[in-house]
C-alpha cells in the first residue's frame, strides 16, 4: 500500500532500513528508527531550526521533509561531528565561550554552521550572525553562539573582523 | 504535530505525475520543496489525501540560457537560483531577490515553481517574477503547454490561474537589457521572517533616459502587484530624485494593504513608499543614472 514505505537511509555512515508509515517526518525518523537522537524537535513546522541535519551535504530542516524522501540519500546528524569524550573543534568551541546553556538548540546551530564553514572559512561576525539567523535559542542571546565561531574561526584562519575589509 | 495520513507517489517523470495528478485532482496535492506545504500539513490546516512528490522529476530541475532568455525548471531549488553564475550575470534581480527567501536551510529545498504556485503575497518568487516580466510554463492534462504572463498568472492570496489537474512546469525571463539596474528592499522584524512589506525594481537606461520601468511591490496586499502607475510615470523621463519621489507616492497609491498584528494598513502604506523610493534609486544609481 502506499501508506508505508520500506525505505533506506545512510544516517552518519551508518544504513537504516525500515518500513515506514510515509506521513513521518524525517527528524521522527533519525531518532526512532535511525536511533539518532542527538537531533532534536522543537517547533516542527520549520521556524526554530534545532532540527537542522545536512542532506546530501546541504542543510534542511528535518521536520519539513518526509522520511520518504530521504530514501537513497546521506543524512549527517550532529554525532557525525564529535562526542562527549572527543568533541570536535566548533563543539569545543562552543563549550569553551559559553555558546550554549540548556543545550536543546546546540545541534541545530551545529549543523547549519557545519554546512556554513564548509561554504566561508573566514566569516566576518555580521556574517556568522546572518548564517545563524535561521536557528533560534533563547538562552544564550546569541553573543556567545557568535564569540564561540569567532574563536573557532580565528584559532584555524587567524583574526577576523566585524563586518568584512 | 503530525500530518494526517494520505497516500504518497513519487513519480519519476513529467508524465507519470501528470498522470497521477489526473486520476487525484482536487483530493491530490502536489509538494514542491515543501517548505510551504509541509508546515500547513503538520498543522492539519492542509489534508491532502494524495500527495504527488516532484522531487524525484529530475527533469524539472534546471537552469539555462536561450535566444535571450533564461528558462528555469519548476522544481529547481531557489538557493541554486541565487547561486548560479548565469542567473546572476543574465538576470541578476532573481539571483539577488532569491537571496531574500528564508533561510539557507529553507532555501536548499524551497523551488522557484512552489513559491511561484503558493503565491503567498509576502513571497519573492511572484514580486520577482512580476517585475521580470516573466512568462509560466503550464502543463494542461491535454499535454499542451500554455504560457501565461506574471501579470495574469497571480490572481489574489494564495491563488493562480493554475487548475487542480494543471502542473507548473517552469518559467521564461528575459535576460537584462544593456544599461539595467536593479534593487530589492524588504522590511521585516527579523531577519528571514516573511517581510511586512517589500518592493523590487528593474530599470533600463539608455542616454540618460529611462527606457523601461518594472516596480512591483509585496506583503501590500492580497498578492504582489506591478505598481503600473509608477513605472508609467518613469518610462520615457529622465531619472531624478523627484521623479522618484514621485514613483514611490504612486506606488503607496496602488498598494492595498490590510491591517493585521505585524502591521497597520497604514504603516504599510508608509514603508512601501520609502521601501520603492530606496529601491529605485539604488537601481538607477546601479544602472549608470546620475540622479540630481
Amino acid at each position: 500500500m502506499s501508506r508505508k514505505r520500506n525505505i533506506t537511509v545512510e544516517v552518519n555512515g551508518r544504513e537504516t532500513t525500515a518500513e515506514i508509515p510515509v506521513r513521518k517526518l524525517l527528524c521522527d525518523f533519525i531518532r526512532e528508527d535511525a536511533g539518532w537522537t542527538g537531533t532534536h524537535i522543537g517547533c516542527e513546522h520549520g521556524v526554530c531550526g534545532a532540527c537542522t541535519v545536512l542532506v546530501d551535504g546541504r542543510g534542511a530542516r528535518s521536520c519539513l521533509m518526509f522520511a520518504v524522501q530521504a530514501e537513497g540519500r546521506k543524512v549527517r546528524t550532529v554525532e557525525s561531528l564529535g562526542s562527549p569524550e572527543n568533541l570536535s573543534p566548533l563543539q569545543k568551541a562552543f563549550q569553551d565561550k559559553h555558546g550554549l546553556q540548556c543545550g536543546f538548540c546546540t545541534p541545530g546551530f551545529l549543523m547549519t554552521l557545519t554546512e556554513f564553514l564548509n561554504d566561508h572559512p573566514k566569516p566576518t561576525r555580521d556574517e556568522i550572525r546572518e548564517a545563524i539567523s535561521g536557528n533560534l535559542c533563547r538562552c544564550t542571546g546569541y553573543m556567545g553562539i557568535i564569540d564561540a565561531v569567532s574563536a573557532y574561526v580565528e584559532s584555524s584562519m587567524g583574526t577576523i573582523s566585524e563586518r568584512g575589509e | 504535530m503530525k500530518p494526517v495520513a494520505f497516500d504518497y507517489f513519487d513519480p519519476r517523470s513529467v508524465e507519470e505525475a501528470m498522470e497521477l495528478l489526473g486520476r487525484h485532482g482536487e483530493d491530490g496535492k502536489l509538494l514542491a520543496g515543501g517548505q510551504s506545504l509541509v508546515p500547513l500539513m503538520n498543522f492539519r490546516l492542509a489534508r491532502p489525501t494524495a500527495l504527488i512528490d516532484l522531487n524525484n522529476v529530475d527533469e524539472l530541475e534546471y537552469i539555462r540560457e536561450s535566444d535571450g532568455q533564461i528558462e528555469i525548471g519548476a522544481m529547481t531549488r531557489d538557493r541554486d537560483i541565487e547561486i548560479s553564475p548565469i542567473v546572476r550575470e543574465k538576470c541578476g534581480l532573481l539571483a539577488l531577490a532569491s537571496s531574500w527567501i528564508g533561510h539557507v536551510q529553507i532555501r536548499n529545498r524551497s523551488t522557484i515553481g512552489g513559491g511561484a504556485a503558493h503565491n503567498d503575497p509576502a513571497g519573492e518568487i511572484p514580486a520577482a517574477l512580476l517585475t521580470l516580466d516573466a512568462r509560466i510554463l503550464i502543463r494542461d492534462q491535454a499535454g499542451d503547454v500554455r504560457e501565461e504572463a506574471a501579470e495574469n498568472f497571480f490572481i489574489t492570496y494564495l491563488t493562480t490561474t493554475l487548475e487542480p489537474t494543471d502542473l507548473l512546469v517552469g518559467v521564461r525571463l528575459p535576460t537584462h537589457p544593456e544599461g539595467s539596474g536593479f534593487a530589492v528592499e524588504e522590511f521585516a522584524r527579523r531577519s528571514g521572517d516573511f517581510a511586512i512589506a517589500g518592493a523590487m525594481a528593474l530599470v533600463t537606461i539608455q542616454n540618460g533616459v529611462c527606457q523601461g520601468a518594472r516596480v512591483s511591490m509585496m506583503g501590500v496586499g492580497p498578492t504582489a502587484v506591478l505598481a503600473a502607475d509608477a513605472c508609467e510615470v518613469l518610462t520615457g523621463a529622465e531619472p531624478k530624485s523627484e521623479l522618484i519621489e514621485e514613483a514611490a507616492r504612486l506606488a503607496r497609491d496602488e498598494a492595498e494593504p490590510d491591517d493585521d498584528i505585524h502591521a497597520s494598513a497604514d504603516f504599510r502604506r508608509e514603508l512601501v513608499e520609502n521601501l520603492t523610493r530606496d529601491c529605485l534609486t539604488t537601481a538607477f544609481c546601479n544602472a549608470g543614472a546620475e540622479l540630481g
